[in-house]
Parts: structure tokens; C-alpha cells; sequence
């Protein structure tokens, strides 16, 4: 009734290869961009931009890297944290190296040696799959994590062993460092995570994304069909790698404003991993939702017990995150594999046929 | 040439100079590698018998430790806290094949894996809550465990032994040949190999699956449970022990994911190895290599055998 396609006819390969071929669905991303580039801004305080939207982009951003590598790939990682760490401590030693070069290009480029980094331990992944490969990308957190912590120079030679971001302007406005306004930080965040979304998107719907995905279901049939397996992969855990070393990037410059290597520990990886989990394996929307949903439960269960009088102790909270992601994971893999996004598609299908049953 | 001195002759000379130190240095392996095994074995068990990659066995060591601990500290006597640790367990058991693997039959190993995942954290929120965050002392005194260390003069020099770990690695050694035996000879055990080999041809000759897998997460549960205690009494029991409980992983790798006798050796290759690397190697490099050290031989492991030193071969059908 709402939400139906009668009369949209599609009269050139254009319109029938589009990524949201149905009218509605166009409007829909319009005014959510509308909402996130201008509604949030004007009307959202200092707390709902800071501490939800900003960090909430940074993890979608992640997650979407993983995906790309478990949920379209079908390669399972546990080193996305340490992906994450190489992003920023190559944007800091870039940007200490070359102080006069505009920030965003260090930030974007930075994902260029998170990529290398991926590769190079993505190369076991032709001989081996499932949770051998979980083990071996293991390896590459604790070993990156290490690096992190023993290299003195990665840090500066801090005594504190943290690295902590300089003040960088962009056309005289404060980009990064503690005297950067949350809104233009946001901004910043918002836009580089739109436009790498829309590249994933054009990934994942072409060429390299049909190869990936007929590896995940398949890597013999897919061999078979004339793909070459360690290419593809190794492409897989390269823009899978750039996208988290982007994130963690904009993570430690643009939201925490320093870092130590704990912040990329292997909890990170988990965090990220679930995010895909719950929102949907081989989804960007999913990885939009599943990002929302982890990391707003905790702000939700610091927030809502207390107005409904029931105060909760912040430790408390801990844990019942903790239990509740731990159920929700087993619930979704139990109720539905497919996740938050395939919830979503079977409402739009609702939406579709209502007020009629099918 | 001075660095191929350092790497290659340095740390060997080291070790014929000072023989009470490297003996010392490979027992301290040898009872770090011995709880690896531990941890492994319980992997194992679990992987043998349902093909399930148990991610939480780690977890399960912290949390059967935590109990323990929980139940003494809230006054109930020592060995009475075991006896309902070990229902615990069971209760623990009974519930993951109820509620997690029973409607996830059938599904692809990666998200059984996946859901154990899922295990881990509601086990880490759980403990949390009722036992509190905070690192608790295992209560060694009460269950009798020894304490203290024996010295021995040899090898020119002083080696000293924890009464403890030596009462650790005889009852892993007991525990190790009991479950061989339990596999071997009894009628569970025959059953447990059979779900492993074929989980049709077992229910075709009567064997109850669900009753199987409750039994086998129950076994790994009391693994965990002996883990934790020799575990909780030399570091503090708190869930910070879940990243040295990943430690089991390379062990599986190197031993093969099917083969208990590989995780014994797998784990003591682990510890021997990571201890000694540390200890002679470590400094070239600036210090703390065990933190990745054991996942890197598992990668290099994983490039040349992937199935391990024991592990059957994987045949991959089509």
C-alpha cells in the first residue's frame, strides 16, 4: 500500500542495475541523509553528536570492513582491532612526518597501510578457511598489538606510550585535537563514511563483489568458474583491511583524541564482529544496524533504568551489556542467520502487500 | 655479524653457561605448556564429539574458577562448593545443549562457532554479575592444596619447584589418562567416538545424541573446572585470564584438532617454547614476545601442516 512499485517501470539497463531501484527507497536514503547532515546538526546537543553519532559512524565504518571480508567474503577475522591500530598509528606518524599536508588525505591514506597489513596476513587464507583462518588472524592482533606497544617510534617516543593527536586545521577551520567543534568533526566523519559507503555499495554490486561472494558460498565451484582464489581474497582482506584502518583512524583523530594500544586490544575485534553478526552477515545496511544496536544498548541501559527508578551501578551495566549481547548473538544465530537487515527486508515486504496478508 | 652472534650463538652459550636456569626456565614451560593442555583438552573433547568449535571453553575455566571461589567466599565449606560447582557444570552443560546447540542442528560449523561466541560473552556478563567484577584469590588452603617450593641443588646452581605445580601437572597427568581410558573402554566413551565419527550411523545404532553432547560439554566443564583451580592458584581468578585462555588455540593447531595426546604435546611445545623464547630471545627484540609468540608458530604451523602433528587429515569433498 505505502510502499509499492506499480508503475515504476524501468526502460534502460541504468534504472534496472540501480542500487535502489524502487522510487520509495530513493526518497528514504534522501531524507535520512537530509536528517544526518543537516537535522543532527542543527538541533542535536554536544552529547548526542559527540558521544552517539560520531562514534556510532566510526563503527559503522568498521563494521562495513568486516563485512566485506566475513559476511560477503565468507573469511572470518579476529584482527580487526589491530587493522583499526595500524590505520591510526600510521595517520599519527604521517601526520607528525608532514605536518603541512591536509589531514583527511592522511587519514584516507593511512587506510593504504592497514591494506598492506591485511594482505600480509591474509596470505595463509588460501590454504586455510574457517576457524584455522580465525586462528591465524589471530596472530596478526597479538603480533600487531605487541608492535604497537614495543616500537617506541610508532608513538614518538611518548613517555606516556599513547599517541595523542595534534591540532590540524582545514582551510582555517580546527579539524582535529581537543579545540575541534564536535559539529565540524562530525561532518568530517559523516562525509568520509557516506562516500565509502557508496564505494562498498559499487563494490559489492559489481564485478568483485560477485567474485567474493561466490567464494564465501563456494571457493571450489568459484575456482572452477575462472576465479582466481588468492587474488580475490587477498582483495577481500585488502579493502576490508583500508576500511577498518580508515575507521580506526577517524577513531583515535576524530572521536578520542588519543589512544593507547589498548583501545585496539582483541575486545575491539569482537566488538566489531559481533556488530556484523547481529546486524547481518553480507549486509552494509546491516552493518549500519548492528553497529546502532551494540553500541547504543549500553548508552540505553546507562540512561533508561535510572529515569524509570531503578538505579543501576555503572559496573552493573557492564555485565548486563555483556549478558544481553552474548543472548542477542545466540538469538539471531537461532532465529535469524541473516540478521537485523533481514528483519528489515521482511518489513518492507509487510509494508508492501499490507493491509493484506500476502 | 653481531646480530647473527645475538640470534644464533649468544642465547645457546647462555644456556650451557647457566644449566640451573635453563632447567628452571623449561619447567616454568612445562607447567605453563601442562594448562595450555588443559584448556586444549577440553577444545577437544568437545570438537571430537559434536564438531563444535567450542570458542568458550576459556571462559568456562574462569567461570567453573569464579564459582568456586564465589560459593567459598558466600561460606559455604570448601569441598561442599566444589561438589555444587561441579552441578554447576552440569546445570551449564544440560543448558547449552538445550538452548544453544539443539536449535542449531544441522546449521554450518561457522556459526555454531560463532554462536559459542555468543556463550562466552553471556558467561563473562553472567559471572560478572553475580560474583562480582572484582579478582578474587583461589582457595587453595581450603581444598589442602600444597603450597611452598622445593629447591634442588643441580646442574651447579639452585632449581626451585612450587609444591603446587607439581601437584598440577600430576593431576593433569591423571586426569589426561583417565579420559584416555573413559574413551577407550567404556561404553560412553565408544559412543562419544562414534558421534564423532558419523553423527547419522550413531543415531542409526541407537545412540542418543542430545544425551551424548550434554555428557561430553559436561566433561569439557570439569576440564575447566581442575583448569581453573591450578589456573586461579598461581594469578588471581577474574575474567583478565580470558586473553591467556586464547593461549589454547595455537596448542590445537599445532596438535591437531582431534587427538588428545596432541594437545598434551601441542600445549608443551607452546610452553616450553614461548618461555624459552622469551627468556633467551626475548630481549633482542624488546621483551613480551609470549603475548603473540604462540600464534605465530601456529601461522607458520598452519602454512606447512594445517591438520597439525596428530590431526587427521583434512579431506575436503565436494
Amino acid at each position: 500500500m505505502f510502499y509499492r512499485e506499480a508503475g515504476q517501470f524501468k526502460i534502460s539497463y541504468a534504472s534496472d542495475q540501480a542500487v535502489f531501484p524502487i522510487l520509495q527507497d530513493r526518497i528514504g536514503i534522501f531524507i535520512i541523509l537530509a536528517i544526518a547532515f543537516v537535522v543532527i546538526p542543527l538541533t542535536g546537543n554536544d552529547f548526542i553528536i559527540n558521544a552517539v553519532m560520531i562514534p556510532f559512524l566510526i563503527f559503522s565504518l568498521a563494521a562495513i570492513g568486516l563485512n566485506l571480508l566475513t559476511g560477503y567474503t565468507g573469511q572470518l577475522s579476529l584482527g580487526t582491532g589491530a587493522f583499526m591500530g595500524v590505520g591510526a598509528y600510521a595517520c599519527y606518524k604521517l601526520t607528525t612526518i608532514f605536518p603541512g599536508v591536509n589531514i583527511i588525505f592522511w587519514v584516507i591514506a593511512s587506510g593504504f597501510f592497514s591494506a598492506a597489513a591485511g594482505v600480509v596476513f591474509g596470505l595463509p587464507s588460501l590454504r586455510i578457511k574457517g576457524f584455522y583462518l580465525a586462528i591465524a588472524t589471530l596472530a596478526a592482533q597479538f603480533f600487531l598489538e605487541w608492535c604497537f606497544i614495543r616500537i617506541p617510534w610508532l608513538y614518538n617516543y611518548n613517555v606516556s606510550a599513547a599517541i595523542e593527536v595534534p591540532q590540524r586545521e582545514l582551510f582555517g577551520i580546527i579539524v582535529t585535537g581537543p579545540r575541534a567543534s564536535a559539529e565540524t568533526r562530525y561532518y568530517i566523519v559523516l562525509s568520509i563514511v557516506v562516500v565509502m559507503t557508496w564505494i562498498a555499495s559499487n563494490l559489492v554490486h559489481g564485478r568483485i563483489g560477485r567474485a567474493w561472494m561466490a567464494v564465501r558460498d563456494m571457493d571450489i565451484a568459484a575456482e572452477l568458474m575462472g576465479i582466481r582464489l588468492l587474488p580475490t581474497k587477498l582483495l577481500a582482506f585488502a579493502v576490508s583491511s583500508f576500511y577498518c584502518g580508515v575507521a580506526g583512524a577517524l577513531l583515535v583523530f576524530l572521536w578520542y583524541g588519543g589512544a593507547e594500544s589498548t583501545v585496539f586490544a582483541i575486545n575491539e575485534s569482537f566488538t566489531i564482529l559481533f556488530m556484523i553478526i547481529i546486524g547481518g552477515l553480507g549486509s552494509l545496511l546491516g552493518a549500519f544496524l548492528g553497529a546502532g544496536l551494540i553500541y547504543i544498548l549500553p548508552i540505553i541501559l546507562r540512561f533508561v533504568p535510572p529515569e524509570l527508578g531503578l538505579p543501576l551501578h555503572a559496573a552493573t551495566v557492564e555485565h548486563l551489556t555483556f549478558m544481553i549481547t552474548g543472548a542477542l548473538i545466540i538469538l539471531f544465530l537461532i532465529a535469524e542467520p541473516a540478521g537485523l537487515a533481514r528483519l528489515w527486508q521482511i518489513g518492507k515486504q509487510k509494508l508492501r502487500v499490507w493491509p493484506f496478508p500476502y | 655479524m653481531d646480530l647473527f652472534y645475538n640470534i644464533i650463538i649468544d642465547p645457546f652459550a647462555q644456556m650451557a653457561q647457566a644449566p640451573d636456569l635453563l632447567a628452571q626456565t623449561l619447567w616454568e614451560g612445562l607447567v605453563g605448556g601442562m594448562l595450555y593442555a588443559l584448556i586444549a583438552l577440553g577444545f577437544v573433547l568437545i570438537f571430537k564429539a559434536s564438531g563444535v568449535f567450542n570458542f568458550a571453553q576459556g571462559i568456562m575455566v574462569v567461570f567453573a574458577a569464579l564459582t568456586l571461589v564465589g560459593l567459598h567466599t558466600a561460606g559455604v565449606p570448601a569441598f561442599l562448593a566444589l561438589g555444587l560447582t561441579i552441578v554447576v557444570m552440569f546445570v551449564l552443560a544440560w543448558t547449552i545443549e538445550r538452548v544453544v546447540l539443539r536449535p542449531l542442528v544441522n546449521q554450518p560449523d561457522i556459526i555454531l562457532f560463532m554462536a559459542t561466541f555468543g556463550i562466552t560473552y553471556f558467561l563473562i556478563g553472567f559471572g560478572e554479575f553475580v560474583f562480582g567484577g572484582d579478582p578474587k584469590i583461589m582457595i587453595t588452603e581450603a581444598l589442602y592444596l600444597p603450597k611452598g617450593s622445593i629447591t634442588y641443588k643441580a646442574f651447579g646452581g639452585v632449581v626451585s619447584l612450587q609444591r603446587l605445580d607439581i601437584v598440577a601437572v600430576i593431576v593433569a597427568s591423571i586426569m589426561v589418562a583417565g579420559l584416555g581410558v573413559f574413551f577407550s573402554k567404556t561404553r560412553i566413551g565408544r559412543a562419544l567416538r562414534a558421534v564423532a565419527d558419523s553423527h547419522s550411523a550413531a543415531l542409526s545404532v541407537g545412540i542418543s545424541l542430545d544425551q551424548i553432547w550434554v555428557i561430553v560439554w559436561f566433561a569439557a566443564g570439569l576440564v575447566a573446572l581442575v583448569t581453573g583451580i591450578f589456573w586461579g592458584a598461581r594469578s588471581d581468578v577474574s575474567f583478565a585470564l580470558d586473553v591467556i585462555a586464547l593461549k589454547a588455540l595455537p596448542v590445537l593447531i599445532l596438535g591437531g584438532f582431534t587427538s588428545i595426546p596432541g594437545a598434551i604435546v601441542g600445549g608443551l611445545i607452546i610452553g616450553i617454547g614461548e618461555k624459552l623464547g622469551e627468556f633467551y630471545w626475548g630481549p633482542l627484540i624488546g621483551g613480551g614476545t609470549d603475548a603473540w609468540f604462540a600464534y605465530v608458530i601456529a601461522l607458520v604451523f598452519l602454512l606447512f601442516r594445517p591438520q597439525g602433528l596428530f590431526g587427521e587429515k583434512i579431506i575436503e569433498r565436494v
